[in-house]
């Protein structure tokens, strides 16, 4: 579980506020999207969540204690993450960057081993292929489904995503949804999900929060999103998904 | 192959050891402090700014004043140790930059993701941020390497053995197969050190790699010889030495090498174990022979008495001989005699312009002089002798040029300018055939060579009966001659040594 209360961080000794007053419960194996435009505060938001940042004021409880209160190393290990940048060690095997948190973990290698070839499979890498290259030897999107494989390979409770799936191609991108929306639903992961993407948004997540200029200006299910938005700009979002399906069915119906 | 070939070669394998221990020693230190330094100065502006200032500011000091210094600040020491911590400390400007440039060339998105998966600042140092800066760390290291090679050369003068024993001696008795020697041995040292640390890198490298080629075979194979050899020789070195008796060092000209090899001789020939220092700096030998760590050298009255004792005046050759005595006594050096030759500035003229003009002494200079030129060597016009000689002879010279020594001579006898300040043991006085004039008004130092002894040395009778052979027993002329073999003739200094021994025993 996720709570985040009356968080709020800003930059430059408060010239910038990146965050403002957020307050946002994710459940235990609740899956949130959290959408906005560029800029509005989202990668800041999931950092805070793994203090990567530090609130300026407020506080985030991650499973009911405050992450101020804990070893930074130790919270980080036990928490999925995808970074925007992915961030593969480019002197290290994929195998080895898959393998990056159990390691740090110090589990034994056998099972490291093992955990490393099953991650891999998940995203589509087959490890006999792929383990042994170098991030450098991969296409981006290959890069990217190797990050989400080093998210999932310690076996965290809670993930956190920065447009996990941006560099892929339409059908890729879609198998890899399901894969991990079937991994999120079998583990009971507790998952935050930033993207650009309403549709990957409405797909995925229980609930959507959107951002603008670092305030949450609606948090609900996409049915509450697509049916009862409480402000333009969240009209405004969800209507480019509505008005492209819509077409989609008449192209459909024309046939 | 030619017998001054030989002769060098014989040298190689001591001199190469010299080098090869003050490099590798000089460069492991420099990276033990400067890669630590740089790690510290990425983490902090505030270290950043001041470090790299302070270690470019010790690149542009001039090496030899970096080696003077260090050997000041040790209390006059020489040898070893104040090359390895001048050396060390010039290798650290491109170490410590290298470091610096690698590691914030890390990508920040590389780092971010360490930090995110739960990695400890150290792990995020050691596992990613050095690994990844290290090309470029390793690339500062090989630019170390090769300055640190090329500069050691100049460790002889602070009397380190490297390749700069060939290098200096070759120059100062114009024997051009051992500078060549000593440069090529250098380069060649330069070359074969930066070719195995970028080998190792490779390998390092590689080493992921399931892949066995032949070329990566026979390149690890190489690199796994080469440093074995290294290995051997290091420890080799670091074998307890069998200690010397005696240390006889010399300064860098001609004079003081024969005079070095001709002490160590009669020492040897009593049964001494000795080293020989050869052409340290003038400083660094005075500082060395009074804090006992060379024994025997050959000095000269007049430089002390004006560089020392910072004398102006010039009471004549006897009341400096005493006066400098008295000195030396004062700064526990032992004064064990005199060498019988005196190599003084003296006015020299081409024998037949000086019957030309009627010159036999300075005073026939007077008249003339308004209408003369003088050659000089860098000095000689900045020093308190020539001053002296304006003065008390009233008179100056037309023009007043200042040469290398050895072309101060060709431009004399070339008539080039009428007359130079010559040195009175000079060999090419006695080949050109030059005339010394009289200074009948002693504006000009005496410089009588003496033997200087370090306490302990002169404390034992059986090394001052051995170098008694030597006072009183060369004269100017012989002296003259030793040298005028080597600079002249192109003789050996051993030719040199040779030609003077047997005039010590004659009558
Ligand atoms: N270290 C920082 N110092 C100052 N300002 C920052 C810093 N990091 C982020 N900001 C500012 O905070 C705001 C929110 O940034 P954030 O990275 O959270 O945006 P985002 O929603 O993730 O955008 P994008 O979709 O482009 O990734 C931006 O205005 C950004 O300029
Ligand atoms: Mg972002």
């Amino acid at each position: 579980m996720i709570e985040l209360r009356n968080v709020q961080k800003s930059y430059d000794g408060g010239a910038t506020l990146a965050v403002a007053d957020t307050s946002v419960v994710v459940e235990r194996g609740e899956f949130l999207g959290l959408i906005g435009a560029s800029g509005c505060g989202k990668t800041t938001t999931l950092k805070m969540i793994n203090r990567l940042e530090e609130p300026s004021s407020g506080e985030i409880l991650v499973n009911g204690r405050n992450v101020l209160g804990q070893n930074p190393e130790l919270l980080r290990r036990n928490i999925g993450y995808v970074f925007q940048g992915i961030g593969l060690f480019p002197h290290r095997s994929v195998a080895e960057n898959v393998a990056a948190v159990p390691h740090l973990l110090q589990w034994e290698p056998d099972k490291i081993q093992a955990r490393c070839e099953q991650c891999m499979e998940l995203v589509g890498l087959p490890f006999a292929e792929y383990g042994q290259r170098s991030p450098s030897q991969l296409s981006g999107g290959q890069q990217q489904r190797v990050g989400v494989a080093r998210a999932l390979a310690a076996k965290p409770e809670v993930v956190l995503m920065d447009e996990p799936f941006g560099a892929l191609d339409p059908i890729t991108r879609s198998e890899l949804q399901e894969e991990f929306k079937g991994i999120q639903r079998s583990m009971d992961l507790t998952v935050v999900m930033v993207t650009h993407d309403m549709t990957e948004a409405l797909l995925l997540a229980d609930r959507i929060a959107v951002m603008r200029e670092g305030v949450v200006l609606q948090i609900g299910t996409p049915y509450e999103l697509l049916h009862n938005p409480q402000h333009d700009y969240v009209r405004e979002i969800v209507a480019m998904p509505r008005q492209r399906a819509k077409r989609l069915e008449e192209l459909m119906r024309d046939e | 192959m030619s017998e001054n070939l030989r002769e060098q070669l014989l040298l190689l394998p001591a001199y190469f050891q010299g080098h090869l221990l003050l490099t590798l020693a000089a460069i492991t230190m420099g990276v033990l402090i400067s890669v630590p330094l740089g790690v510290w100065a990425e983490q902090s502006v505030r270290v950043k700014r001041p470090l790299l200032a302070v270690v470019s500011i010790v690149q542009t000091f001039p090496s030899l004043a970096i080696l003077a210094l260090v050997v000041a600040l040790l209390g006059g020491r020489i040898g070893f140790l104040p090359a390895f911590i001048a050396l060390t400390l010039y290798s650290m400007l491109p170490i410590v930059r290298n470091t610096v440039t690698g590691l914030e060339s890390v990508s920040a998105s590389v780092v971010e993701a360490a930090r995110g998966i739960g990695m400890s600042p150290h792990q995020i140092l050691r596992e990613v941020k050095l690994p990844l800066a290290m090309p470029v760390i390793v690339a500062g290291i090989r630019t170390a390497m090769v300055w640190t090679v090329g500069l050691a050369t100049l460790s002889t003068l602070v009397g380190a053995t490297s390749f700069g024993n060939y290098i200096f001696t070759g120059i100062q008795t114009r024997n051009l197969v051992a500078v060549t020697v000593g440069s090529l041995a250098s380069a060649a040292l330069a070359v074969g050190l930066d070719g195995l640390i970028a080998a190792i890198q490779w390998l390092l490298e590689k080493r992921n790699e399931a892949v066995d080629s032949a070329r990566l075979r026979s390149i690890r194979r190489s690199v796994y010889t080469a440093i074995a050899v290294i290995i051997c020789i290091v420890l080799y070195g670091l074998l307890p030495q069998p200690r010397a008796d005696f240390i006889v060092a010399g300064k860098p000209f001609t004079e003081q090498y024969i005079m070095v090899g001709l002490l160590a001789a009669e020492l040897e020939e009593a049964g001494f174990k000795v080293e020989q220092r050869l052409g340290l700096g003038s400083d660094v030998v005075f500082e060395a022979v009074s804090n006992g760590t060379v024994d025997l050298y050959v000095e000269y009255t007049g430089t002390i008495w004006s560089s020392y004792m910072n004398q102006q005046g010039n009471p004549g050759r006897e009341a400096i001989r005493t006066g400098v005595i008295d000195y030396l006594e004062r700064q526990g050096v032992v004064t064990l005699g005199f060498t019988g030759f005196q190599n003084r500035y003296a006015l020299a003229m081409r024998r037949d312009r000086a019957e030309e003009l009627g010159i036999a002494s300075i005073e026939d200079l007077v008249p003339l002089a308004g209408g003369l030129s003088a050659g000089a060597d860098l000095e000689f016009f900045g020093r308190s002798e020539w001053l002296r000689l304006r003065d008390l002879y009233n008179m100056d010279f037309s023009n007043k040029l200042t040469f290398d020594p050895s072309l101060m001579y060709t431009a004399v006898v070339e008539g080039q300018v009428d007359l130079i300040s010559a040195y009175t043991t000079d060999g090419r006085v006695a080949a050109f055939d030059l005339v010394l004039l009289e200074d009948p008004r002693n504006a000009l130092l005496a410089y009588d060579a003496m033997l200087l002894a370090s306490d302990a040395a002169a404390a034992n009778p059986a090394f001052v009966q051995a170098v008694d052979s030597i006072i009183d027993r060369i004269s100017d002329v012989a002296m003259r001659q030793a040298n005028r073999l080597v600079d002249v003739d192109g003789e050996s200094v051993n030719a040199a040594i040779e030609y003077l021994r047997p005039r010590l025993r004659s009558n």
